[in-house]
């Protein structure tokens, strides 16, 4: 494939994550915070939410497991997961983050446990997204060709 | 010594001093600033804040202080000391209680707003920060007085 092809091919697949809702106009922020001088902004910031997101969500499944369950801690991290995917324009994860805190201020274990579930689809699916955009930008660098900027309105 | 300098000369980049518990946070926070040609020291929390500007309790090494802090940006939602008792603290301290200070938070309790404005925050801005709200602070640091060269101006959201 020729990086022309390639770039569309980029454009096209970054363009469907923001109609499918997965991203917001937060991570356009992030990519405009990219450029020569820091050309992996945008991997290194997505990086760390992921590190950040798996240790939220272990530490969420583990405290939802215990025979007493402590609300208050797992709201804490709820709130640290809006937080965090909010900052990198992760909206449907964030999005399922407030009916869960709501659940923990409620204390219900039952609806605690469905958006846990629910989050972690969320996340894998974003995350697996992410993964396939930033193996399509290797490509196009490695191609000898550049990241195209985006034009979308928002 | 000083931690405190207002007014800036034309060519000379704004010092800030950027708190937050999420390296995430300061990691994007960090680059805003740097892109609004501003120089960062960054805080993972309150009590660091208040190591760098000499400010902590009981404080012997000032060994690590920074100098010239021209603004304080803190996250409301710290563990241990909040962004708001930071923020007291600040304007307690006769050194640096000039130093502006804005505080941001993820959630727009308009309580929490409030208060934070009548103890002397210079603003409450919402999570997650836009560059155009860092322009816009950027605005705020060379609005006494100074003649900026880039000839801007401070236009509200």
């Amino acid at each position: 494939m020729e990086v022309g092809q390639m770039q569309r091919q980029w454009v096209d697949y970054t363009k469907s994550l923001f109609l499918e809702g997965l991203l917001d106009g937060q991570f356009l922020q992030l990519q405009q915070l990219q450029d020569e001088s820091n050309p992996d902004f945008v991997v290194e910031v997505v990086s760390l939410f992921f590190d950040d997101s798996e240790k939220l969500l272990n530490d969420i499944t583990r405290a939802l497991e215990q025979p007493s369950v402590d609300f208050k801690k797992i709201g804490a991290h709820v709130h640290q997961f809006k937080g965090s995917s909010s900052s990198v324009g992760a909206q449907r994860v964030k999005n399922g983050c407030i009916p869960f805190r709501n659940f923990c201020e409620e204390q219900n274990i039952e609806g605690c446990i469905r958006c846990l579930q629910q989050l972690k689809q969320e996340y894998y699916l974003v995350k697996n997204k992410l993964e396939t955009l930033f193996a399509m930008e290797q490509q196009i660098v490695a191609a000898g060709g550049s990241i195209p900027m985006l034009e979308l309105s928002f | 010594m000083s931690a405190v300098r207002m007014g800036l000369n034309g060519d000379e980049k704004p010092h800030v001093l950027a708190v937050d518990d999420s390296v995430l946070d300061r990691k994007i926070i960090e680059r805003l600033l740097t892109n609004s040609s501003c120089k960062v020291t960054t805080a993972e929390d309150a009590h660091g804040a208040l190591e760098l500007l000499g400010l902590a309790d009981g404080q012997q090494n000032f060994s690590n202080t920074v100098s010239d802090v021209n603004m304080i940006i803190t996250d409301y939602c710290m563990p241990g000391m909040t962004g708001y008792e930071l923020l007291k603290k600040i304007k307690e301290s006769p050194t640096a209680k000039e130093i502006p200070v804005v505080v941001v938070s993820s959630e727009n309790i308009q309580t929490r707003i409030e208060k934070c404005l009548e103890e002397g925050a210079e603003e409450f801005l919402l999570k997650p920060l836009r560059q155009s709200d860092v322009k816009r602070l950027r605005c705020h640091l060379t609005k006494d007085g100074n003649p900026t060269d880039e000839g801007m101006l401070c236009v509200g959201r």
